[in-house]
């Protein structure tokens, strides 16, 4: 019984043994030898991994970061500047600031403004229903309802609203990283400059139809009137295919051309109310 | 034109399949089974039929209501199912409360906790049986024999099956020969005047049932024809090594719940292959297992064993063995 | 040694050819034809008129430009009255020429007579060059440009024509109607299509569903050598191509390859009889076949149409819209497409409009997958319709690649034959696109 034991305790730890020295030596022969920044940046990064970047995930980031050893064109939309701020000097570099952004909704096509002429059945893929038609309400650029964008936001900052049939972006948890723009088959989301005080406005269409055949389909489409674009002192808006669009770094936020839409296509988010003026806003939380 | 009009991607029709149609349609085809053991074992069998159909039904019911909470499926038939081949595997005298642990092991932990219907990677209905048989291998092994006690639930007259016979004979040393005068004749074996689980006694039912569900094209020939085959050229060749020591392959065929295995558990769809070859490659891994067990191992019979070790490997078969593509011969792009 | 059918797959949905006994007869010449420009696969035709012009029919009124493409015919004559975005069956605003009719004027270099000119006096290549006039598309719904088809790439060799005749499609009659009515002209045609090939056999492949076709062409064929009349055993998909050149002359296209690596052409009967309009009697393409059908169409019917007739009209024609009416659509109810508007002009490829009520347009209701395996049973390219479903909604479009999904051919067997009612080929549509697009901008 007892030579058992020993004969036991004597394979196994002779096993052990010669394994140990095996998988040292095989350690050493395959280590990698990585640059220790990547571990520290990584380490910071937000580690959700959304693709915000244009990278696949947060680690390879990092390691493109410190192969090219310099922060231009690298930006991480989740961490923001104060991410870019902690990344800077283990990589020894100065980071510029980048003005945050959001994503914004430029559709309004609810099942109030424009009414359903078909309806759809099948899986709800806004890719799929882009290939069959021009969507239940007719606008061939306006939102499908599919909620593409929502099953791509990783950070649960959008859902489908039921009664309008339109996404809704949660806008404390939108991270800008750009999931939804790319998922939407018809770009109708964009991601702006937050803006001033969170103060944003914007076209809320992307209709490029003739005004008398977007205005059948939805009430509230962008009928290219150009009455904004001769409001607007600062040029900030530019009128393409019918369409207006407001370019950020340009406007002022005064509000002058949201109170000319005919249509009220024009959008403002977070203003305070304004006296007298029924303000239509596209948000629920704003 | 009342109605706007739907859009949706083709196909615009749809076959007349359905959920509902197949699983009914596997009940409709155990009926012959259940009568013949009704009729053999009287009221036990009926007791634990209903007992097994109605406590697994119950189980689907309160894991979709209460625990996964979403709408009930019960309609459906797939659990009527599981009770009715659970209850197929087991003694017509098992006392009621093994069939209701049995039942709820088979729905509840066999079925809904993979995720309900077609989520499973086990037959359910075999999760149970052998659940049963580890935790009470005296009550799952104490057959009722026929038209003994026909209208007794308890305290049956039992005895061993065909199987088992042989199986304990020839562990003890016994001739076969001499054994073969204590089973019943192969006649009797197939109409099922045997003792066994309720399932396990008239081959001729179980093929009656399996040929309606053939025609029916509920199942493919390919599990059963390949299984009952493999089986029967494994155990002959073992009959014509040694015709002394090995029985021959008629009643292998005959014996045991290899009909009902081969037939009605081996073909559930979802634990089954996807192609037909792999269904025949599972087939045949189901018949070699139910040899080894049956003649080799420590059990009598070794149909759910094979059965459930193959559902293991089905993810793999599906990987191996793709149905034949259209235009194989040259590598794509 | 021929085969009856083709060998992988397939399904046997409720045939419903309830027009199948009504002969072909002139729809009216809609007051506004709206014909669009872009009626074939490939870049869109060139306008090549002016608001306000006067058009006779089958003058021509936009040009294919690039190297596919086709031209376009006016199928009325009348003055052009705008040139806009209609809606087409495309189910979007599409660029069209909307004509008003006057009259019925046509240009003087079609030849009316109603007899049959049977001889063929035309070289290969002015064949092809009179198909590319005359803007003759694959009529059978793919609408792929017949010049190109029948332009045998270099290296390749073409050793027979397939007609297709086959018409799986549930309710479509409107190919069988051709070939009882009209088949001298379709054999004719089918004559025209050998000799601009260059092929010395024929097979006319014909479900034995249509025993009235197979008769009445296999007598004509006695006159026309080369030309064999093929009946088959009926099965859904066989009118697709690969499947049909498996039922015929038992060759199989390679996984990503064209029919043509098996030396066969296959063209519809309806392109056929369009090809003999064209080559002999010099008339280009402005009309077609339409059958209009639906379990509660009053009149189902196969009509003779203008192209850019609106399918309001046809409609009216058979009797008018059923008032369950909730899906229409065009072609056959396996492989068409969903109308969403009646405004929608008839276009080249438009085999029939099938109307269908509430109770037959519902999907059925989506539950689990139970794995039974009929999807890869019925699947006629032998694909795992389950798997690469399952892959479509997890996104994986690589692994999707690797399970052949380009090779889809799109005929719905699976989604059909589906017991759980899964949409099986609605993801497998969205994951092919992605694929596709992940192909082409790996070849750039």
């Amino acid at each position: 019984m007892n030579s058992a034991i020993i004969f036991v305790v004597a394979t196994l730890s002779i096993l052990g043994l010669v394994s140990a020295v095996i998988l040292y030596f095989i350690a050493r022969k395959f280590k990698v030898i990585e640059d220790p920044r990547i571990d520290q940046i990584a380490e910071i990064l937000p580690a959700a991994n959304c693709g915000g970047c244009g990278f696949a995930g947060c680690r390879n980031f990092a390691e493109s970061i410190v192969k090219n050893e310099s922060l231009d064109n690298m930006f991480c939309p989740v961490g923001g500047n104060e991410l870019l701020k902690l990344i800077a000097p283990i990589i020894g570099q100065e980071a510029v600031e980048k003005d945050p952004m959001i994503a914004v909704l430029r559709c309004n096509g609810s099942f109030a403004h424009a009414p359903l002429k078909t309806t759809y059945e099948g899986i709800d893929s806004c890719f799929f229903m882009n290939a069959l038609h021009a969507g239940d309400n007719g606008c061939p650029y306006g939102c499908l309802g599919g909620g593409d964008c929502v099953i791509a936001c990783t950070f649960d900052a959008m859902y489908m609203d039921k009664e309008t049939g339109l996404p809704v972006i949660i806008q404390d948890k939108c991270v800008a990283c750009g999931a939804c723009v790319k998922a939407c088959p018809r770009n109708i989301l964009e991601l702006r400059p937050k803006g001033k005080k969170d103060r944003r406005i914007f076209v809320g269409c992307v209709n490029r139809e003739k005004g008398a055949v977007a205005k059948k389909n939805c009430e509230v489409a962008c009928i290219g009137c150009g009455k904004c674009v001769k409001e607007c002192k600062f040029e900030a808006i530019s009128m393409v295919n019918n369409l207006a669009y407001i370019h950020a770094e340009k406007c002022t936020l005064c509000r002058k051309c949201v109170a000319v839409c005919p249509t009220d296509a024009i959008h403002e988010l977070n203003f305070p109310e304004r006296k007298k003026q029924v303000v239509e806003t596209e948000n629920k939380e704003a | 034109m009342a109605n706007l009009l739907t859009i949706s991607g083709s196909p615009h029709i749809h076959g007349d399949q359905s959920i509902r149609k197949i699983m009914w349609g596997v009940v409709i085809a155990l009926i012959p089974a259940l009568l013949v053991s009704f009729w053999y074992f009287g009221i036990g069998a009926f007791i634990v039929t209903m007992m097994a159909v109605l406590s697994c039904v119950v189980t689907e019911f309160i894991v979709q209501k209460f625990i996964l909470k979403e709408e009930p499926t019960i309609s459906d038939g797939s659990a009527v199912i599981t009770g009715l081949l659970l209850a197929m595997n087991v003694p017509g005298n098992l006392p009621w409360w093994m069939v209701v642990i049995g039942s709820i092991i088979s729905i509840g932990v066999a079925k809904m906790s993979f995720g309900g219907l077609g989520k499973n990677p086990f037959n359910p209905a075999l999760i149970g049986r052998v659940f049963l048989l580890i935790s009470f291998p005296v009550a799952m092994t104490s057959w009722p024999l026929p038209f003994q006690n026909r209208w007794v639930f308890t305290d049956a007259i039992t005895g061993p099956t065909a199987l088992g016979v042989i199986k304990e004979g020839l562990g003890k040393g016994d001739s076969l020969d001499n054994l073969m005068t204590r089973i019943p004749s192969y006649a009797e074996m197939l109409i099922g005047n045997m003792g066994g689980s309720l399932g396990e006694v008239s081959a001729l039912a179980i093929l009656l049932g399996g040929l309606y569900m053939i025609i029916r094209r509920i199942i493919t020939w390919h599990i059963p024809v390949s299984y009952i085959l493999t089986v029967f050229i494994f155990a002959g060749i073992l009959y014509l090594i040694d015709p002394s020591k090995f029985i021959d392959p008629v009643f292998h065929l005959l014996a045991g719940g290899l009909m009902l295995g081969a037939i009605f558990m081996a073909t559930d769809m979802v634990t089954s292959p996807m192609s037909k070859t792999g269904m025949v490659v599972f087939g045949f891994g189901c018949g070699i297992l139910t040899m080894l067990i049956r003649v080799w191992g420590a059990y009598p019979e070794g149909v759910s064993f094979a059965i459930l070790i193959m559902n293991a490997f089905v993810p793999l078969i599906n990987k191996g063995f793709k149905p034949a593509k259209f235009g194989e011969e040259v590598k794509h792009g | 040694m021929l085969l009856k059918t083709f060998t992988l797959g397939g399904v046997h949905p409720e045939e419903n050819k309830i027009s199948s006994g009504q002969p072909i007869r002139k729809a009216p010449i809609p007051k506004t034809a709206v014909v669009p420009i872009a009626q074939h696969i490939g870049a869109p035709a060139e306008i090549i008129i002016a608001k306000g012009d006067k058009v006779k029919t089958g003058q021509l009124i936009a040009r294919g430009q690039s190297f596919i493409s086709a031209n376009v015919h006016a199928p009325v004559s009348g003055t052009v009255t705008k040139i806009d975005e209609f809606m087409d069956s495309s189910g979007y605003r599409k660029r069209a020429i909307q004509i008003e009719t006057e009259g019925d004027e046509w240009i003087g270099t079609i030849d009316r007579d109603e007899k049959i000119d049977a001889t063929i006096k035309r070289s290969r290549e002015e064949i092809i060059q009179l198909i590319k006039e005359s803007g003759i598309v694959g009529m059978g719904g793919a609408t792929f440009p017949t010049h190109i088809k029948m332009m045998v790439p270099q290296g390749k060799k073409a050793d027979c024509l397939i007609i297709n005749g086959v018409e799986c499609e549930p309710y479509l009659t409107s190919d069988h109607r051709l070939m009882v009515e009209r088949g001298e002209e379709l054999m004719i045609g089918a004559r025209i299509l050998m000799t601009a090939l260059g092929v010395e056999k024929a097979y006319i492949g014909i479900e034995n569903n249509k025993p009235d076709a197979i008769d009445h062409l296999t007598n004509l064929s006695k006159r026309f050598p080369g030309i064999t009349i093929h009946p088959l055993k009926v099965k859904y998909p066989q009118g697709g191509e690969k499947q049909l050149i498996k039922a015929i002359i038992n060759r199989e296209v390679p996984s990503g390859k064209l029919p043509i690596e098996t030396g066969c052409i296959v063209q519809n009967v309806g392109t056929a009889i369009a090809v003999y309009e064209a080559v002999q009697k010099n008339k280009p393409l402005f009309e077609r076949v339409v059958t209009v059908t639906g379990k509660s169409v009053r009149n189902p019917c196969n009509l003779l149409v203008r192209i850019g007739t609106p399918i309001s009209v046809l409609l009216e024609e058979a009797g008018g819209i059923p008032t369950d009416t909730r899906k229409v659509i065009n072609g056959g109810p396996m492989m068409g497409k969903a109308l969403n508007s009646l405004d929608v002009p008839v276009i080249k490829g438009m085999s029939g409009v099938v109307v269908m009520p509430e109770k037959e347009a519902r999907r059925p209701k989506i539950s689990n997958c139970i794995r039974c395996a009929r999807c890869t049973f019925v699947c006629p390219m032998g694909l795992s319709p389950y798997l690469i479903a399952q892959m479509a909604e997890a996104r994986l479009e690589e692994r999707a690649e690797a399970e052949r999904i380009m090779d889809c051919i799109e005929c719905g067997s699976c989604s059909f034959t589906c017991p759980s009612g899964r949409p099986l080929l609605d993801n497998i549509r969205v994951a092919k696109s992605k694929v596709g697009q992940i192909i082409r901008s790996r070849a750039k």
